[in-house]
């Protein structure tokens, strides 16, 4: 399946920028112990902003789980965890990393040694076992952000209780810095995190563009910085210019898919060792996926932050985020979804590495079609484990998805 | 029939049961975990059932889950969707695993009943914040029960229900220990014994337990002659794992499970504030996978226990798809292996693997050690 040459999207300016900073990023990282910095790992929906005011490098096995998907690294690197005991039914990066820590592989020759470990249960609880996991064995300090799952609400006392955990968090910050919290410069970070949010907001939204000018899977690749580097003037500053990107490419018609005719919706991590296949295979029918529900997760809750009091509101942020709520919330987040970016079918990633993320997605699919009248289909994989997946089954079940749509739609 | 009998009943047959409880009046509460709060319940004047799951015939659980889900929860939803669970006022959810999580929203938004709860309960076990956390979770529920029944619960309520399960569980310990020294009751009769108490009304439970420890204390038994093991993992409802494991020529001594030392261990203040003592048992138990306490205190508890009874291996009972007792499992087996007790995983589906083929797994262990 290949796109005629003068069909292909022109690449983005950004994303060479983009290679710069994730290297100049990682080059910091790496070199930390030698420039005497602190390095955290924390997990992808964690309060990173507080890191920043430490100055500590935060570092992100997820993202790091990420690359080794897109460089084909996942399926070998989790068979090498599954020899050490770990079940193949646990969640790809969690495994593909733990093996990297364990055995010393990896892409960029593994991650930086922790100092501390900062894991934030907002996403899965995945993420406190696979933390766990490092405190063993870098045997170094580990704090967990607990947040309370929102089925319904957000009462007072899981506010109280999360609120208590970020002074508790700041004095475990202190004592592993050997330095006082900067109150003044935490306001900045806030700002700029917000700042950061609002232009990633920003660029997604370009997509709601008929024809858009972007795919869920340049989002995907453009992510990385928003989960890294929040908070930083970095991230705002490439976000600005980002968006400039799309709001050129806007005015000059360049449209991601050229022929657009068809706009979908991604729900669930993507399939990151089949990016360009997906990516590809979707264009062939002349369908853009022009929005996904992970991405968008990064700014999903800027509702909750309070401007003028950043601090004190990353409690209710950082807990009422998508993952940490109930179907049928996450369902109204897709129809508001499907309405902004005009969308004519769902394409839901069943993962079998993410249990939060994937059991309800039949109740969401059943609620979508009656609510909003779409198709839905359901692409089953491990994330991060290109041994799961059956591209032949994939690219089957494409087809007749893309065959329904088009006479859905004419 | 006798007290092993009547315990041995209810565990087999929960849902006859409960139906009878019900036409009785009782207005029943399903729940799924050791870390719910039953005694709140209790002490409502309702009747908590603890829910297994249906083992076959989950068809129905389809068209809401997927295949790659714990038989445990899938079995729930298909028991509840197919109407066996009919006789239920209503069901509470707390907080454990990201599976149970989703089967909450599930539940709730395609079930009628007229309660409904999750408990949200801290995930970490380590703070002062967390503690005062547990407390004012345990509040929310009791003011939940209130609510949902047009009911008060009083602190004596609280009270004497928190003297039923203390009688329970110090019960099924003192059981436990007989049977560690005296073979008496059977490995498979405790199992039964445990999961009877989460289904018999509880006062009964209390009663028919002292019973059974005031009869079997004064028995003569003699330690089983098998080698001494230790089942540790989620839940077990398999009473033939425990004839299988006999058979094999070891002995069941002691466990860290749902479905035993994890329900019943940990007694609660009597005294003072009710509320305030529950939770501190919540937040001192030990704990199971899905919660945090030190990094190292599921692997310590093991080797303690191990230790404490004699035990020369460890066999891990794990339901598939499982996220936290999987990801346990290295780290446990590795301070096993360290303390040099030898140990085996069985990784189960709602069906077991063939009787035959589990004997000779539980031989081959057994004769190593
Ligand atoms: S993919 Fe899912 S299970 Fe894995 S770390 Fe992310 S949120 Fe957790
Ligand atoms: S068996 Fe494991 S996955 Fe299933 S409900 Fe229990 S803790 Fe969750």
């Amino acid at each position: 399946m290949s796109t005629p040459e003068k069909d292909k999207p022109k690449k983005f300016r950004a994303a060479k920028r983009m290679r710069e900073i994730m290297t100049e990023y990682y080059i910091d990282a790496k070199t930390a112990s030698q420039t005497g910095k602190k390095v955290a790992w924390i997990t992808s929906g964690g309060p990173v902003e507080p890191l920043i005011v430490m100055d500590v490098i935060p570092v992100y096995p997820e993202n790091y789980g990420a690359m080794i998907g897109a460089s084909h690294m996942g399926g070998d690197l989790c068979a090498k965890a599954e020899a050490l005991g770990y079940s193949t039914d646990l969640c790809s990066y969690a495994r593909a990393d733990i093996a990297c820590s364990l055995e010393n592989g990896g892409p960029i020759g593994g991650l930086p040694r922790p100092d501390m470990l900062i894991c934030c249960n907002n996403i899965c609880g995945t993420v406190l076992k696979w933390y766990e996991v490092h405190a063993r064995y870098f045997n170094v300090p580990l704090f967990i952000f607990d947040t309370p799952f929102c089925h319904t609400e957000f009462p007072d006392i899981a506010r109280r209780y999360v609120r208590r955990q970020l002074d508790e968090y700041v004095a475990f910050l202190e004592k592993a810095c050997g330095k006082p919290f900067d109150q003044a410069r935490s306001m900045e970070v806030g700002r700029l995190s917000l700042e950061g949010q609002r232009l990633w907001q920003a660029v997604l939204d370009s997509a709601a563009h008929k024809p858009a000018p972007m795919t869920a899977f340049d989002a995907f690749f453009f992510l990385a910085l928003i989960v890294t580097l929040r908070g930083t003037k970095t991230v705002v500053d490439f976000y600005q210019e980002l968006l400039t990107e799309m709001n050129e490419r806007i005015e000059q018609k360049i449209w991601a898919i050229p022929n657009e005719r068809y706009r979908l919706l991604w729900d669930n991590l993507p399939v990151w060792y089949r990016l360009k296949w997906l990516s590809d295979t979707f264009a062939a029918h002349d369908a853009c996926l022009v929005a996904d529900t992970y991405t968008t997760a990064w700014c999903g809750s800027m509702k909750y932050i309070d401007e003028n009091n950043f601090f004190d509101s990353m409690a209710e942020a950082y807990t009422r985020i998508y993952l940490n709520i109930g179907i049928d919330e996450m369902a109204e987040t897709i129809f508001a979804m499907i309405d902004k970016y005009q969308v004519d079918g769902m394409v839901m990633h069943s993962n079998r590495s993410c249990k939060p993320y994937s059991f309800g997605q039949y109740d969401i699919r059943k609620m979508i079609q009656d609510r909003k009248g779409i198709p839905c289909m359901l692409i089953e994989s491990h994330m991060n484990d290109e041994r799961s997946f059956s591209e032949s089954q994939t690219a089957t079940r494409i087809d007749a998805f893309m065959e329904m749509i088009k006479q859905k739609k004419g | 029939m006798n007290s092993a009998d009547i315990l041995r009943n209810v565990a087999d047959n929960p849902h006859d049961y409960a139906r009878s409880l019900k036409d009785h009046g009782k207005s029943i509460i399903g729940y799924f975990c050791s870390y719910t709060p039953e005694e709140i319940i209790l002490a409502a004047g309702l009747h908590p059932l603890r829910l297994f799951g249906a083992k076959d015939d989950t068809g129905t659980a389809d068209a809401h889950l997927q295949a790659y889900c714990c038989s445990l929860v899938r079995g729930a939803l298909s028991d509840v969707l197919s109407g066996r669970l009919s006789y239920l006022a209503g069901a509470v959810f707390p907080h454990t695993c990201d599976s149970i999580q989703r089967l909450s929203d599930i539940w709730r938004l395609n079930t009628t009943f007229r309660f409904f709860a999750d408990v949200v309960l801290p995930v970490k076990l380590t703070t002062e914040s967390s503690r005062l956390y547990l407390e004012d979770v345990l509040r929310k529920f009791r003011g939940d029960l209130e609510e949902g029944f047009s009911i008060t619960i009083t602190d004596d309520d609280l009270r004497s229900s928190i003297r039923t399960y203390n009688s329970i569980r110090s019960s099924l310990k003192t059981l436990y220990s007989l049977h560690s020294r005296r073979g008496l009751p059977g490995a498979g009769d405790l199992n039964a014994f445990v999961r009877g108490s989460m289904v018999l009304d509880r006062v009964e439970a209390a009663n028919r337990l002292s019973d059974l420890v005031e009869t079997l204390t004064g028995s003569t038994g003699s330690p089983s002659s098998g080698k001494k093991v230790i089942l540790a993992g989620s839940v077990c409802e398999h009473p033939d794992i425990y004839r299988l494991i006999e058979r094999a020529g070891a002995d069941v001594v002691w466990d860290d499970m749902c479905t035993g030392s994890r329900y019943f261990e940990g007694l609660i203040d009597e005294h003072g504030d009710p509320l305030v003592a529950l939770a501190q048992r919540y937040h001192d138990r030990v704990i199971c996978p899905a919660k945090h306490s030190s990094v190292r205190s599921r692997g310590d508890n093991l080797v303690n226990l191990a230790r404490e009874h004699g035990a020369r291996g460890v066999i891990f009972l794990q339901l598939k798809f499982c996220d936290p007792h999987s990801f346990d499992y290295p780290y446990l087996k590795e301070t096993l292996d360290k303390a040099g007790i030898p140990s085996m995983l069985l990784e189960i589906e709602a069906q077991l693997p063939p009787e035959g083929q589990l004997l000779t797994r539980f031989e081959t262990f057994t004769h190593m050690l």
